[in-house]
């Protein structure tokens, strides 16, 4: 059974031809439904990629009709098709992370998943996206690819729990309502951290967000009674003066106050950063190591690269020795009608039939279990078909082919 | 043949201290070639300690480079509590390069050799030496989580946009590890110099630079535990007082062994 694959990213495709082929989930595995009429088919759709997985005769062509209905000639022309082999690789490249705009980035390997569990997979689909997410699973696990940041918000959580450890329970001041205030806080919200206090020059704004995280609105100039209790504070006004000088933050006992400045022109005071247990990180200083842990993450990526080889060989090889099961069901057919044949010429009382099946197949178990890991490990390494051919000539299978 | 145990130790030790560094320079193959370097140290090291023990005569590591080879192998026990996990691979940048030259130390002064006879009876030696040195153990690893702690937060401060590339605890996690190791080594060396004052007591004797510095450190260590349950230091603070502390211990440990073991 041919393995193919027919798809489009962000490699070839801009977001105009991307979004024409976007599915949601239901979409997605209705769209497998389809095309799964006696193949098997798993529709993997995200925001950089819409990708068609089809097992089955004349399978590929299917697919690209599927994506040519959905987003026409046009979509057809940039998109890509792979078979077999090259179809696995791409697959756990793609459920590794390194496919991916950011290296490594850890929502595919969900989506993955949720494509497999939406789709129609029969034997062949179910082993690939198996070994699939084995492969990113491990990729995530035995390397740090999936660890850094990629974000200025997510590098400033990361940051935060560089001093705090844990974020749960550690307490969160945004100074500003506005877009990148939220998209910050929902950073450290997501990884445990209470957003206690949300401040704003409008009240009603502060009010609008606060409520959102089950937290208190607070007006700026109450800004300092608040810094005494706070572990983390996000600023991100476009106030054109410090909002938090050296002389707002009161003593601490050692405390450690971590402050993340995505303004600019800057809302904190950057000699904030020379108080005892006190780290200042400006949007500048943030990009810095949003930029240096990507080149981490490239690094990283060689050894994802290496673990991705290691399971797409696996798979072919449980692909190759798909070649030699019928023979060994037919060598295992033939031995066990010899056996029930010439056990059914002798005269035997039950308990003695029973005692010489036991023998007898105990017996053909064990001469036939070498030849068939022999013939499934020549197949792995490409020998199949001829030792299959040689199985089937010395004991007479040809015609049960 | 036995003491020929002391080079594979030694080498699997100097292999991590360097391996160490190759992590922190880029992580990944030189991390686990560290933590294994550290591994098999322990072990042939305990192999060697365990032959020791079963072939002298009594306690058998009374010398200044018997006990630094006991004190050594306390120090890798403590420190692989944690030091194999991956989040915690820096701080074997600190403690196996100390760890690697007192063991050579210990290993050239004699202290690695096999048999031989002590002149102390083996429960003083196992309550004062074990309990002094087991406190010195835990008072070194914490020192080593301190320093730690100082350069993660002087990269901190400097805004170092590296810092996220090699996993490494977070500043809370070192401070409260430090303070938790000091708390524990505390008692052990309270209870270790009773034992000794005990014995000066009963056999007479003169106080000595050792047992004198002995009591500083204990002071030291006391005062840090006030200090942070009183006055509230933490961090940057209570790190340079473990410090002095083990500053104190590596002047008891190697400057004046020589005024106190006869």
């Amino acid at each position: 059974m041919k393995l193919s694959l027919v798809g489009v990213s962000h490699h070839h495709a801009p977001v105009e031809l991307r979004e024409r082929s976007a599915l949601s989930l239901p979409e997605a595995g209705a769209l497998a439904g389809e095309l799964a009429d006696g193949r098997e088919a798993v529709v993997l759709s995200t925001c950089n990629r819409t990708e068609i997985y089809i097992a089955g005769d004349d399978a590929e062509e299917h697919a690209l009709e599927a994506l040519r209905v959905r987003g026409g000639d046009e979509l057809a022309g940039v998109a890509y098709r792979l078979a077999d082999h090259a179809a696995a690789v791409h697959l756990f490249r793609v459920a590794a992370g390194l496919d991916s705009l950011v290296p490594g980035e850890g929502e595919i390997l969900g989506q993955v998943r949720a494509a497999y569990e939406a789709g129609e997979p029969g034997p062949l689909l179910n082993r690939l996206f198996h070994d699939a997410l084995r492969a990113g699973k491990r990729a995530r696990t035995q390397t740090t690819i999936g660890e850094s940041p990629a974000s200025v918000p997510a590098a400033g959580a990361a940051l935060a729990q560089q001093v705090f450890g844990d974020l749960s329970g550690r307490s969160v001041l945004v100074i500003g309502a506005g877009s990148v205030g939220q998209v910050a806080a929902r950073a450290l919200a997501g990884r445990g951290a209470r957003i206690a206090a949300v401040a704003s020059r409008s009240l009603e704004r502060a009010e609008e967000l606060a409520r959102s995280f089950g937290a208190s609105a607070v007006e700026l100039r109450d800004l300092r009674g608040r810094l005494g209790d706070i572990d983390v504070v996000v600023a991100c006004t476009s106030s054109p003066a410090f909002l938090v000088g050296r002389d707002d933050v009161p003593d601490r006992r050692g405390r450690p106050l971590f402050l993340i400045d995505l303004a600019v022109p800057r809302d904190i005071d950057p000699a904030v950063n020379d108080l005892e247990a006190c780290y200042v990180y400006d949007i500048d200083d943030l990009q810095a190591v949003v930029d240096a842990t990507l080149a981490g993450r490239r690094r990283e990526a060689d050894r994802a690269e290496a673990i991705v080889a290691e399971e797409a060989e696996r798979f072919r090889a449980w692909r190759a020795s798909l070649d030699v099961v019928p023979t060994i069901a037919s060598l295992r057919a033939r031995a066990e009608a010899i056996r029930a044949a010439e056990l059914s010429k002798a005269k035997l009382t039950d308990s003695e039939r029973r005692a010489v099946e036991s023998i007898t197949t105990q017996i053909l178990n064990k001469l036939l279990h070498l030849p068939t890991i022999r013939m499934k490990e020549a197949a792995a390494a490409a020998d199949g078909v001829l030792y299959a051919d040689a199985v089937r000539h010395l004991f007479g299978l040809e015609d049960e082919r | 043949m036995a003491e020929l145990l002391f080079w594979p130790a030694l080498f699997a030790y100097g292999e991590a201290a360097v391996a160490y560094f190759g992590e922190a320079r880029r992580p990944g193959v030189a991390g686990r070639l560290a933590t294994w370097g550290v591994r098999i140290g322990w072990l042939a090291q305990t192999t060697l300690l365990a032959l020791q023990a079963a072939r002298a005569d009594g306690f058998p590591w009374e010398s200044w480079a018997g006990s630094l080879n006991l004190f050594v192998w306390l120090v890798v026990s403590v420190y692989l509590i944690w030091g194999c996990r991956a989040r915690f691979r820096l701080l074997g940048l600190v403690v196996t390069p100390i760890v690697a030259a007192l063991f050579a130390l210990a290993g050239f002064g004699g202290g690695t050799e096999i048999g031989g006879h002590n002149h102390y009876s083996n429960l003083f030696l196992v309550a004062h030496v074990g309990l002094v040195l087991a406190a010195f153990a835990g008072f070194t690893v914490a020192a080593a989580l301190a320093a730690l702690y100082l350069f993660q937060e002087r990269r901190l401060k400097r805004h170092d946009a590296a810092i996220l590339r090699v996993p490494s605890p977070p500043l809370a996690a070192l401070d409260a590890l430090s303070a938790r190791m000091i708390l524990l080594a505390l008692p052990a060396l309270t209870l270790g110099i009773g034992a000794g004052l005990l014995r000066l007591e009963e056999r007479g004797g003169d106080v000595d630079a050792l047992m004198l510095f002995t009591g500083v450190t204990w002071l030291a260590y006391g005062g840090y535990l006030v200090l942070r349950a009183g006055a509230g230091w933490r961090g940057r603070r209570a790190a340079f007082v473990a410090i002095a502390g083990f500053a104190l211990v590596i002047v008891v440990r190697l400057a004046l062994t020589g005024t106190h073991f006869g």
